[in-house]
């Protein structure tokens, strides 16, 4: 080997060799795994740009939804993002009791989020709309449905790491885990924004 | 393990989350005050409801996922990019070979 | 309490499938008795079951291929078997059995044969190639390795419990709606496909972030060996296409389970949106099966060529443009559906510009053994094989993508013969090189030559006789999937085909008799040095099989092909000054757990136990849970071990060498 070789000078460091930064790599796995799910949502909204007009003699988009109320789960969701950067500021300043505060907040955005879901699913489905009605409430029930079933994941995800926070403390791969479901958190809202203008708001107009 | 990688990946302050957050706010209600008087054609609140919304995706990818071309998020960008271009080309296509195959069967 | 679960389920009629059963079921119980015998259970768990080394679990893989290869061959013979006598007005299968057989042959010869040697490959070589000593998430990849396992004992139940999808590998609806299918055999196919597809996206991820962040300093992107380079463009493919599927079974689960109508003939459904939504994954996963084959006939080629490989560039670019460009061909698999030309068109453009990047990496290989000092060991010999016969698969694929050609052929057994002519020698052949080339390195002792080489001329010899009449047959207008047929004038070729799927079952014959061979003179075999092959990337500079580490010291990389270089300038086995303790992962019961209890899932799903379907789902996300509590997953190894371990390696080199 010749010592001059310019590319290897300056990469003699064991210790960076041998502990590749694990939480770096979690990051850009969980990153990965974001944008294989929007994929998932990529097809799911195709799906409802193809079938999303077939009412087979069904209701309309424009009799059944209520724009007042999704802006309220909008509005829900739209707070919980807030309230998750500020659990991050929390962890960035090392505050254990903020963290938790801001994730318990967090949390009961989420589910009141939730809940308005299941309402008007529910709500939907006692008036005979449910998703075997047409294509269009079949793919309106999957996509809205996939979008709340991620976010029912998120909570119980939220609810894991206020345990882990509580009884770790704010260790480095407790970090790791808050920063990733910040990511999967805004993702989710991220989505929503596709599914308000697409589904709800085009689905009115 | 220090703090720093946090400082790395989330450069969050207190005020751009607001901003984001404000910003978010007023891109929610600029479509839905549209949809819900009805003033404008429905073809002009279309493209406002689309403008918005792709308005609000960045300003959450800023402020919110702290996405920029710093090259700590340059593979996030990169792969980023390359889903949307994915995204594209597959509901796309998909929109235009069943549109195309529905009027041909009208 | 069990759903539509009752005896009657077990098909104690049909004398093929419940001898199958039986013989499936004795060989399992053989395995179990030797086990206990020999009191292997303790060591089978803790070395190989929870083992989170990802060279035992790529073994693993193998091996789950390997069987899997055996189950969708049987199928094969099968259906040989039933058109050969068929037109002898002979029948020995059911239109039902037969329409299971077709299906599950090209379900499990993709997802469960295909796929796992794929990643199982991956998974020996792509650390040691990168210089590293495991993957990014190496408990990930456990999970990945048990979900694939439980997708693929789903396929195996259904042939004892119940039955298997009738409507081809590609489920299309609304033949596979309930309306149609009301059996249970297409939920096998769904949940066997949905939950082997999250432990090949969970794979894909975890191999991407293992390429991107886990390369030996000084290994720049474009010193990456070309097997890396095809992994990586692989796995883009697995993560960006298999959603797609995820979410095309979920809306066709959700029309068989909830009543809905994505896929269904009425109220608004739309058939063609399923097919659509199925290639949009499934040409991508050709790909996916094709390209890392690619990437061992480069390491093969430039190995036994003794020559760098021809245009190393130009391999790395043609192979981003076919991974880029296979996302945008699949509606070349519908021509036939009606839509405009225009978009045929579109398509069919798309889909022969794929030619031209496929034609540079073959003129490619073609220039690396131009003037090379080839050496013909097997691997070499499956490459050669490759070359010659998917240049004939290829041209068939470019007449295939014209859409006017197309019309004619569409459903017939020319799409059938030119599939297999770009899969065999393009993916199978591929594996079987990867895993002659790579079989020391894994295990530590080298195949015997003399049955490689008796194994490759039967499957060549044999895949011409099988498949050149198919072509034939195509062209005479026989459709596919036919049970039974009237048309005489077909049968001479079909039974053409039939003894070429013999010559190949001979091939699968030598290759056993080769493997326990081999086992049996493994001290001859033995591969001292770890470099069987004098070959020239970062792998061969391990032992044979590798330690635990892989690698005692990170090396540092100066060049493509960097071992050879190290072996030229003579430092490939100079010894570190010192040696560090090394951090590895602890094994974990976790993946196999959860690996099962997917399996727990998936059956209750099938057969609409709904309370255990809870109980398995609460379970895993139970263990997943219980897992991120738990914060002590590493081990260390000391120095001084290290120091032992190698300090047996270099003695036991020594003692080689004279």
């Amino acid at each position: 080997m010749t010592t001059t070789d310019a590319s290897t000078v300056g990469i003699a460091h064991d210790e960076v060799v041998e502990h590749p930064d694990t939480i770096e790599m979690q990051t850009l796995g969980f990153w990965l795994y974001l944008m294989s799910d929007l994929i998932i949502f990529a097809t799911l909204f195709a799906t409802f740009a193809v079938l999303g007009r077939n009412y087979a003699g069904g209701p309309t988009g424009k009799e059944l939804f209520e724009l007042p109320y999704v802006l309220g789960e909008t509005l829900l969701l739209l707070f919980s993002s807030f309230t998750y950067g500020l659990v991050i500021l929390a962890v960035q300043n090392g505050l254990k009791k903020s963290v938790l505060m801001w994730l318990a907040v967090t949390f009961l955005l989420g589910l009141g989020f939730v809940l308005m879901e299941i309402n008007e699913f529910h709500s939907l489905i006692v008036h005979g709309h449910g998703p075997g009605v047409s294509a269009f409430l079949s793919s309106y029930f999957t996509l809205v449905g996939t979008h709340g079933a991620h976010v029912t994941f998120g909570l119980i995800w939220m609810a894991v790491m206020i345990a882990q926070v509580a009884v770790k403390g704010l260790t480095s791969s407790v970090q790791s885990r808050l920063m990733r479901l910040s990511m999967f958190w805004h993702f989710l809202d991220i989505v929503w924004i596709g599914i308000f203008s697409v589904v709800y708001l085009m689905g009115v107009i | 393990m220090s703090l720093a990688y946090i400082d790395s990946t989330g450069r969050g302050s207190f005020k751009s989350y607001l901003t984001g957050f404000m910003l978010s706010l007023i891109l929610t209600a600029i479509p839905f005050a549209l949809v819900l008087g009805g003033t404008w054609s429905s073809s002009a609140t279309l493209i406002a409801i689309f403008g918005a919304g792709f308005l609000q995706v960045l300003v959450h990818l800023y402020y919110f996922l702290h996405l920029d071309s710093s090259s700590a998020a340059r593979w996030n960008m990169l792969t980023m990019i390359f889903t949307i271009l994915i995204m594209i080309l597959f509901v796309g296509g998909s929109i235009w070979i069943m549109y195309d195959l529905y009027h041909r069967m009208m | 309490m069990f759903g539509k679960l009752s005896l009657s389920a077990i098909p104690y009629h049909e004398p093929i499938t419940i001898s199958a059963v039986a013989g499936a079921v004795l060989l399992g119980l053989v395995i179990v008795g030797l086990i206990t015998y020999y009191r292997k259970w303790t060591y089978l768990y803790k070395e190989w079951l929870t083992s989170l080394d990802h060279k035992n679990i790529g073994i693993m893989y193998i091996i789950l291929a390997l069987v899997m290869l055996l189950r969708g061959f049987s199928d094969a013979i099968l259906m040989r078997a039933q058109q050969a006598a068929a037109g002898a007005s002979y029948t020995i299968l059911s239109a039902d059995h037969f329409n299971q057989i077709f299906s599950a042959h090209g379900s499990i010869m993709i997802i469960f044969m295909a796929m796992p040697f794929v990643v199982g490959l991956m998974n020996v070589v792509i650390p040691q190639q990168i210089g590293a000593r495991d993957v990014a998430f190496p408990f990930l990849n456990s999970l990945s390795l048990w979900l694939t396992a439980a997708g693929a004992l789903l396929i195996m139940v259904s042939l004892g419990v119940g039955e298997f999808s009738k409507v081809g590998w590609s489920g299309y609806a609304p033949l596979s709606e309930l309306e149609f299918s009301p059996g249970v055999g297409v939920d096998y196919w769904i949940w066997a496909f949905q939950i082997a597809g999250v432990g090949s996206t969970l794979s894909g991820i975890n191999f991407l972030v293992t390429i991107i962040k886990m390369r030996a300093p000084g290994m720049t992107a474009m010193r990456m060996p070309l097997f890396v380079w095809t992994s990586f463009f692989t796995m883009v493919l697995v993560v960006w296409a298999f959603p797609v599927l995820t979410a095309a079974l979920g809306m066709l689960t959700l029309d068989r389970y909830l009543g809905m109508h994505f896929f269904t003939n009425d109220l608004g459904g739309n058939l063609m949106m399923y097919v659509n939504l199925f290639w949009t994954w499934g040409h991508p996963e050709v790909y996916i099966l094709i390209l890392p084959a690619f990437g061992i006939f480069s390491e093969v080629v430039a190995t036994f060529s003794g020559k760098r490989l021809f245009g190393y560039g130009s391999m790395v670019w043609a192979t981003a443009a076919i991974m880029v460009l296979s996302f945008s061909v699949w509606m070349h698999h519908f021509f036939t559906m009606g839509a405009s030309p225009n978009v045929n068109l579109f398509f069919g453009i798309a889909t022969m510009i794929i030619a031209i990047p496929t034609g540079v990496k073959t003129f490619n290989w073609l220039f690396t053994m131009y003037r090379g000092r080839i050496r013909f060991t097997t691997p070499m010999y499956w490459t050669l094989g490759f070359i010659v016969t998917f240049a004939i698969g290829g041209s068939t694929g470019v007449l295939l993508s014209v859409p006017s050609a197309n019309f004619v052929l569409h459903n017939s057994l020319f799409v059938i013969a030119h599939f297999h002519n770009v899969l065999i020698p393009g993916s199978l052949f591929g594996l079987f090189a990867g895993y002659y080339y790579w079989f020391p390195k894994a295990v530590g002792f080298r195949l015997k030559e003399n049955w490689g080489r008796r194994a490759f001329w039967c499957w060549l010899i044999g895949f011409y006789l099988a498949f050149v009449p198919v072509y034939v047959l195509g062209f005479m207008g026989m459709p596919r999937r036919m049970a039974f047929y009237a048309t005489s004038a077909w049968h001479p070729y079909l039974l053409v085909a039939a003894f070429g799927v013999a010559v190949i079952m001979l091939g699968i014959l030598f290759q056993g008799i080769q493997l326990l061979v081999s086992i049996k003179e493994r001290t001859a075999l033995r591969d001292q040095d770890g470099d069987p092959w004098d070959g020239r990337t970062l792998e061969w500079m391990t032992s044979s099989p590798p330690a635990v580490y892989n690698f005692p010291k990170i090396p540092v990389v100066n060049g493509i092909d960097a071992f050879m270089e190290m072996k030229e300038e003579g430092v490939a086995y100079s010894r570190p000054e010192h040696y560090t303790d090394i951090v590895m992962p602890k094994n974990t019961p976790h993946g196999l757990i959860i690996g099962g209890l997917a399996f727990v899932f998936g059956f209750a799903m099938i057969w609409h136990i709904w309370w255990l379907a809870v109980l398995a789902a609460l379970g895993s996300l139970f263990s997943v849970i219980a897992r991120s509590f738990d914060d002590d997953i590493h081990y260390v190894i000391p120095a001084t071990e290290v120091e032992r371990i190698e300090n047996e390696r270099y003695r036991q080199m020594a003692f080689a060498a004279k």
